[in-house]
């Protein structure tokens, strides 16, 4: 039996996780597993003071366990990789292991007054697109699929927590692991 | 379809490298990666990318610039951004000036990058679908090679298609250069011989007695030299089509031989005793007007007759003019790979220069002008400026005078030289604007021992 494993950070919220875990289990048909990760302070760097996603991607690899199909980490630590100034997440594409911030996803994080549902709903929208790039899926053009390139949260907002019927059958064609 | 599109990323540093190329990759494009300069420049020599992303700052003697510089040599067009950490607005100026698309500043916002990329994209797309249907274009007025729009050359095409499989004897009048081998051969492919040879023989291009053994082939000790027997081309042609091109040029001998053969489907080899029968379709042409030949005694009714079975007149190109943009960019597509260069277009300037010439030596010569235009061409388009050789009437460059007491044979010598100078030497855009074949110009050149400019 394979799983797919859902690692938090210590200082996740919980019940972000907990949302997290149970979306992703109903939308790939898998069981979820989670696991508890240790801090990430290795990928943190001092200059620009986020959290480099690659190191926490390799870090994955390393703690991976072995009757995981995939992996997905989730923190509140603000990601980056060295060419952009941030990213939601990122993920090994047709690979096994993803990560998502939940840093930019807060409307406080913008100034705005906290709205509990809109977060909740980002963070699986987020968790979808990346464990969607594990199973090898791309940029969907379709701008409401859950695998529409999110460069700001009003692309996240314009996407449905869903994949498209295109995305939808590529996932469904996908060979089983 | 993001995947047709392939990105060049080039940064020293690997992480830097990768993680830009990781993130295209996630969007869906084909994307390859290089450490240094001198390998983007090495894999940019094997393939032309949508975009190339290429850091300012590279140690090895390469730097960002200088890389650029040379990618572009290669594609003239490509679109190169610039990426860098150490933002000046020297720098910038600098890499703008050098044809660089964008400058960008690292790390920089997702959203930047991810419009840059999608904008850069929508372009080439929007280049690619004109260039597919620039490509159907061409092919709706194209019938086997032969490019035309004008009614009178698409009732010539429609005409070819139904006569394409019959044997009937087809005669071709036009002016030097309008294409009458090109039709010729249209008619031949369309048909039920498009299987079976085609054979082309230039009447005008050999001596009687050449062109007879030519023709008819001879036997082993005919004549002096015939070391053995040789097939003429008639019996080349069998089962296909035979092209006798300049067929006005072929003297009164040859004219009575061809006659019967066209009557009996038969022929004697020269030097022979035995009877050749062939199954061949003739096509004749001329550049001169056989009813006038035949009105002046020069050549026989009856041979003009029974070659005239299936009549088709060609028009000169300055009567369709609206065939020149047509014609010209199927001679871009069609040289482009000939002389490897990419030449995409030709602009309204140029355009209105080639529209507005006489052409006399038609189609043919239209073919050379963009050949020479092509080969000088420093960019993507055909500009005025590649035309600049082509003089329209009465504004030569040199002008010849003939005072009287000169001969006919040192009136040609004259022009002829003149002609070659006007060309640069070039023979075959000689002989086009001449209006005569290139056989027929280098017999005369030998002639009249007209020295090569």
């Amino acid at each position: 039996m394979k799983y797919l494993y859902v690692g938090a950070t210590p200082e996740v919220d919980r019940e972000a996780l907990t949302a997290v875990r149970d979306r992703v289990a109903a939308e790939f048909g898998v069981t979820v597993r989670e696991m508890a990760l240790s801090e990430i302070g290795f990928a943190f760097d001092p200059a620009r003071r986020q959290y480099g996603s690659t190191a926490v991607l390799e870090m994955l690899m390393r703690v991976c366990p072995a009757d995981a199909v995939k992996f997905l980490a989730v923190t509140e630590h603000d990601l980056f990789i060295p060419v952009l100034t941030f990213v939601y997440g990122h993920a090994q594409l047709g690979g096994k292991a993803a990560v998502i911030s939940l840093a930019r996803l807060r409307q406080e994080f913008y100034g705005l007054p906290p709205n509990r549902e809109v977060f909740l709903e980002r963070a699986y929208k987020e968790a979808l697109h990346e464990v969607g790039h594990t199973f090898g899926l791309v940029h969907c053009a379709d701008r409401s699929c859950a695998m529409a390139l999110g460069t700001n949260v009003r692309q996240i907002d314009g996407k449905q927590a869903a994949f498209c019927a295109s995305c939808a059958a590529a996932l469904r064609r996908r060979p089983r692991e | 379809m993001k995947s047709h599109w392939q990105i060049l990323v080039v940064d020293d540093e690997e992480v830097m490298c990768e993680s830009l190329a990781a993130w295209l990759r996630e969007d869906g494009y084909l994307v390859d990666t290089a450490a240094s300069g001198r390998g983007a420049v090495e894999k940019a020599r094997s393939r032309d990318y949508a975009i190339y992303f290429v850091d300012l700052k590279m140690p090895g003697g390469m730097d960002g610039i200088e890389t650029m510089m040379q990618i572009r040599r290669l594609h003239p067009d490509a679109s190169i951004i610039i990426i860098t950490a150490y933002a000046t607005v020297d720098t910038a100026i600098t890499a703008m000036k050098e044809g660089a698309q964008e400058y960008i500043v690292k790390p920089c916002n997702p959203e930047e990058i991810s419009l840059l990329v999608s904008r850069i994209i929508k372009v080439k797309n929007l280049q690619r679908e004109n260039s597919i249907l620039r490509k159907k274009l061409t092919r709706q007025y194209s019938v086997h090679d032969v490019v035309s729009k004008n009614p009178k050359m698409q009732d010539i095409l429609r005409l070819a298609q139904e006569i394409a499989s019959l044997r009937s004897t087809v005669l071709i009048q036009g002016e030097s250069g309008t294409g009458k081998e090109m039709v010729a051969r249209a008619i031949h492919f369309s048909g039920d011989r498009a299987q079976g040879p085609f054979i082309a023989v230039s009447c005008a291009a050999l001596a009687e007695t050449l062109l007879e053994s030519e023709l008819f082939g001879h036997e082993k000790g005919a004549f002096t030299g015939a070391t053995g027997q040789k097939r003429g081309k008639f019996e080349m042609a069998d089962g296909g089509t035979l092209f006798l091109d300049e067929i006005g040029d072929i003297s009164a001998k040859l004219q009575v031989d061809l006659l019967r053969v066209l009557q009996d489907r038969s022929f004697y080899r020269v030097g022979g005793s035995q009877e050749v029968r062939v199954d061949v379709r003739v096509i004749a042409a001329s550049h001169v007007n056989l009813q006038q030949a035949v009105a002046a005694g020069k050549f026989r009714d009856d041979l003009f007759y029974r070659l005239n079975v299936i009549e088709v007149r060609i028009p000169p190109l300055r009567d369709r003019r609206e065939d020149i943009p047509l014609l010209v960019r199927h001679f871009i597509e069609k040289l482009s790979p000939e002389l490897g260069k990419e030449i995409q277009g030709i602009s309204e300037g140029a355009l209105r220069v080639l529209m507005d010439y006489n052409w006399p030596g038609n189609v043919r010569e239209l073919e050379n002008a963009v050949e020479r235009a092509m080969v000088s061409c420093r960019s993507k388009n055909l500009a005025d400026t590649d035309f600049s050789f082509l003089v329209p009437d009465g504004d030569s460059p040199r002008r010849v005078s003939f005072p009287a007491g000169m001969s006919l044979a040192e009136m040609e010598k004259v022009l002829i030289a003149a002609t070659l100078e006007r060309t640069g030497g070039n023979i075959k855009e000689s002989a086009s604007v001449l209006g005569i074949d290139r056989s027929t110009i280098y017999e005369k050149i030998r002639k009249y021992e007209i020295p090569r400019p």
